[in-house]
């Protein structure tokens, strides 16, 4: 018994419509990294929030050194030992990292004694050589920071058991190899992981153990030793998974886009972008790599209109669009599927219908006057549902309550059926699981063959390298490289990226 | 400056701080609660309630503190609706808070009738601090005061250091800002939540209470006129700090004042325009917090009037 530190029996969790967790049965290892693998909406999140006190399960038990744990609430597992870092980060932006770490610790004094906190912060994020400022407020912190701020808020507590819910969904690769690292040492204390990704290489490289969900049902559980990535894709989805993408010759057509000396400043002030110009053509994928924050997301908004260039110029097709309405430049044949699918993609809390006509409510014949014929949407919607294959619980429920794959899918269909001259897709797979990234990448090779211009903005380079025609990379709002897809590997994207010049790069090589 | 000038402007500024104080209790009392992502839009329900309990109790227990207490009471526990509705029901804090302060005054309208035009037979006596009223203009204008005046001056420091630097101001602020993530450190949420919005309304109770034991020791029907918005509007132009609410509660304050001044020295202003003052007043402050916040990069809670539930998505 001795051997698990915590068991997880016949847990079930029902949300309205749905069958989260389907009496599941699992056991972790003391000093052991356990991999959970599933596609989205398997029910990984939630079987790890049932852990961690979230959510209270309909039935089933948690055992916790052989012992019956009564888990009510997240203050609850943390005295039994558990910490989690959760897909979406638990981090009070406007605190600071020392009122964060401190956060609903019972045995703090009234008055906070900074001093002694702030040298064991220190302490801890010394050992792990984090580099942490317990004084900097979290949202000064880069992604990565913020999430060694999770770690530390963790060990400070004194956890035993860590779970990290998709931890290198939002990491550079960089940030994963340090991250992994971390883990290793946290095991070789003798502390147990859980740990989540879509990322197969990545579970094979860190996973003692791997079980695979299925719809909320445990399909099994294996050894890292006595698997495979092709064997464990197809426990997970089912069937056999295409790693490698078919794709036509490149037929390249007449430009489409024209971006021109384009200078742009961010929320903050900063100018990001600067001087950049490039083109994309007409039945290529033209890739942009780069480390978050050199002024992707920037460019995506200036190109579509809502972010003003403050110089330059982007012509669409020959006709200048520079700084016109958003709704114009839709209007003339671009098309968007932003990073951040639930706050600028769709409307979490309206339905799929309402979010599928967004593009086209406007127009008969969904549109008739001023009123919508619901009717030409619900059929429109259940059109759009049925080729792409999306798995809504109702038609008309909130789009919030759709996996993250499903609501990708849903952006995806609406944007491309618009058949627009261009489709600018930034991080289209971030986060989903491979079966839904396979899916995505093939319907951006598919319109690509169509004869449409994509512009793929990505910080995966494998993504980028898998289906792009040509690559370009930004580094600091330039772009400090181009070339043929053919001519690309790794090593000097990734070169580009960390700012050396095509020339300096090109001598390495 | 001749001497007589010195005396009226001393005065005027004195009236000012206690005409401020009505505000600056309920003032700190919304930023609480705002602070712990509750938007309590009764503060005039509340102020009201305090201000008759307030007057019922002094005017029978002939104990001005006595009646103090009961008025500061009588806003928390009305309080307590708008906690149970907003955050146990998870209902609309907007329609809740506006329920809140028509139930106030409709109450003290009801129940006030035969008290309406009554003295209170006792007030609260000034008393000088010794050393700090001898300080040339600052000490007759803070320092020459009754006690609870001085109360509130305590009340806005305490606050200010439980808010930034003890554990309870942590949870308190990350409640608000975000109530997720302060749940999964085992913050907890619903109680923290109650727990401030009560105190709002004790505050906003003291605020009323102190309106009719000492700044104006009678009873009218509605006598509150508007301080409860005031006060609303006085927690952006805080922005959310406790001792930037005792700038904006003097300074408006000092404007209640003036005009009662204006009136004494017989400048006769029309009605109707002082019925208006409050909202006009509202208004302003509204416009002027909004610039200042803007141009200081502040913004109220994140989550403020957005209830919490543990198992949404
Ligand atoms: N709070 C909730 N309310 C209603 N439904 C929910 C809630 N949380 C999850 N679900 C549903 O439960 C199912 C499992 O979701 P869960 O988040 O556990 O999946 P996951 O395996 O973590 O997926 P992903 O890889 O996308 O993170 C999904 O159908 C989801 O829509
Ligand atoms: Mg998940």
């Amino acid at each position: 018994m001795a051997e698990y530190i915590l068991q997880a029996r016949n847990i079930t969790k029902k949300f309205p419509g749905v069958l989260a967790n389907d009496h599941i049965n699992f056991d972790l290892k003391k000093g052991e990294i356990h991999t959970i693998l599933g596609e989205n909406g398997a029910g990984k999140s939630t079987l790890m929030n049932i852990l961690d006190g979230i959510y209270y399960p309909n039935e089933g038990e948690i055992y916790i050194n052989g012992k019956k744990a009564h888990i009510r609430s997240p203050f609850d597992s943390m005295r039994y030992g558990i910490g989690m870092i959760h897909q979406h980060f638990m981090l009070v932006d406007t605190l600071t990292v020392l009122e964060n770490v401190i956060l609903g610790l019972k045995d703090q004094s009234f008055f906070i004694n900074k001093k002694q906190i702030a040298n064991k912060i220190l302490e801890i994020s010394n050992r792990y050589k984090f580099d942490l400022k317990p004084f900097a407020k979290i949202w000064q912190l880069s992604v990565g920071e913020q999430q060694r701020v999770e770690i530390v808020k963790m060990l400070f507590r004194g956890a035993d058991i860590l779970i990290l819910d998709e931890p290198t969904a939002v990491l550079t690769p960089q940030e994963s190899e340090a991250l992994f690292e971390i883990l290793k040492k946290m095991k070789s204390e003798g502390k147990s992981i859980i740990f989540i990704s879509h990322k197969l290489n990545e579970v094979m490289e860190i996973s003692d153990r791997i079980t695979v969900l299925r719809k909320g049902k445990v399909i099994g559980t294996v050894n890292k030793d006595e698997t495979n990535p092709v064997e464990l894709a197809k426990m997970m989805v089912g069937r056999e998974v295409l790693f490698r993408l078919q794709r036509k010759p490149l037929e390249r057509g007449e430009e489409v886009l024209k971006v021109e000396n384009v200078e742009a400043y961010n929320d903050r002030g900063i100018k990001v972008l600067n001087k950049i110009g490039f083109t994309v053509h007409r039945g290529e994928i033209f890739g942009l790599a780069g480390v978050a924050g050199n002024g992707q997301k920037e460019l995506a908004q200036v190109i579509t209109g809502l972010r003003k260039a403050t110089n330059g110029k982007v012509f669409l097709l020959g006709k200048d669009i520079t700084n016109q309405h958003p709704l114009v430049i839709a209007n003339s044949g671009t098309n968007y599927i932003p990073p951040d699918r639930l706050k600028v993609g769709l409307v979490p809390n309206l339905s799929s219908i309402d979010n599928a006509i967004l593009r086209r409510y406007r127009k008969s014949p969904i549109g008739s006057g001023i009123l919508v014929n619901y009717k030409k949407a619900r059929e429109y919607t259940e059109s759009l549902i049925e080729k792409f294959n999306i798995m809504v619980p109702r038609i008309d429920a909130p789009v919030k309550l759709l996996s993250g794959g499903n609501m990708q899918k849903l952006l995806l269909a609406r944007e491309i059926s618009e058949n627009p001259a261009l489709l600018i897709a930034v991080h289209p797979t971030r986060g989903l699981d491979i079966g839904a990234t396979e899916f995505i990448r093939k319907k951006l090779l598919e319109v690509r063959d169509s004869g449409m211009a994509v512009l793929l903005i990505s910080e995966d380079l494998d993504e980028i390298l898998m289906i792009s025609d040509r690559i370009g990379v930004i580094y600091e709002g330039r772009i400090t490289g181009i070339m043929d897809a053919k001519d690309a590997d790794v090593r000097k994207i990734g070169l580009l990226m960390a700012g050396s010049t095509e020339e300096e790069s090109a001598t390495v090589h | 400056m001749s001497g007589a000038h010195h005396i009226v402007l001393i005065a005027l500024f004195s009236a000012a701080v206690q005409s401020g104080t009505t505000l600056l209790y309920p003032t700190i009392g919304e930023i609480f609660a705002e602070r712990a992502g509750i938007l309590n839009l009764g503060v005039e329900g509340m102020m009201i309630m305090g201000a008759f309990f307030g007057f019922v109790v002094t005017y029978i227990t002939k104990n001005p503190y006595i009646g103090f207490l009961a008025g500061v009471l009588a806003g928390g526990i009305s309080a307590l609706i708008h906690a149970f509705v907003s955050i146990t029901l998870r209902g609309n804090q907007v329609v809740s808070g506006l329920a809140l302060t028509i139930f106030g005054l409709g109450f003290t309208n009801f129940y006030g009738q035969k008290w309406i035009n009554l003295r209170s037979p006792v007030t609260v006596s000034q008393m000088s601090v010794p050393l700090l009223s001898k300080i040339p203009y600052i000490g007759p204008i803070f320092f020459k005061q009754d006690a609870l005046v001085y109360t509130s001056y305590i009340v806005a420091i305490v606050m200010w250091f439980i808010l930034y630097k003890t554990k309870v101001g942590v949870h308190l602020r990350a409640t608000g800002q975000n109530a997720r993530a302060a749940d999964a450190m085992g913050v907890n949420v619903y109680a923290t939540r109650y727990w401030w919005t009560f105190f709002g309304g004790l505050l906003a109770g003291a605020g009323g209470a102190y309106l009719t034991i000492a700044y104006a020791p009678f009873w009218l029907d509605g006598m509150t006129a508007g301080r409860g918005w005031i006060a609303i509007a006085l927690v952006i132009f805080a922005m959310w700090d406790p001792l930037n609410a005792m700038v904006g509660a003097y300074l408006f304050g000092g404007i209640d004042a003036l005009q009662l001044q204006l009136q004494a020295v017989g400048v006769t202003i029309p009605s109707s325009l002082l019925n208006m003052l409050p909202y006009l007043l509202t208004l302003i402050v509204i416009i002027i917090a909004t610039l200042i916040v803007r141009v200081k990069h502040i913004s109220a809670p994140k989550e403020l009037g957005i209830p919490y539930n543990r198992e949404e998505k």
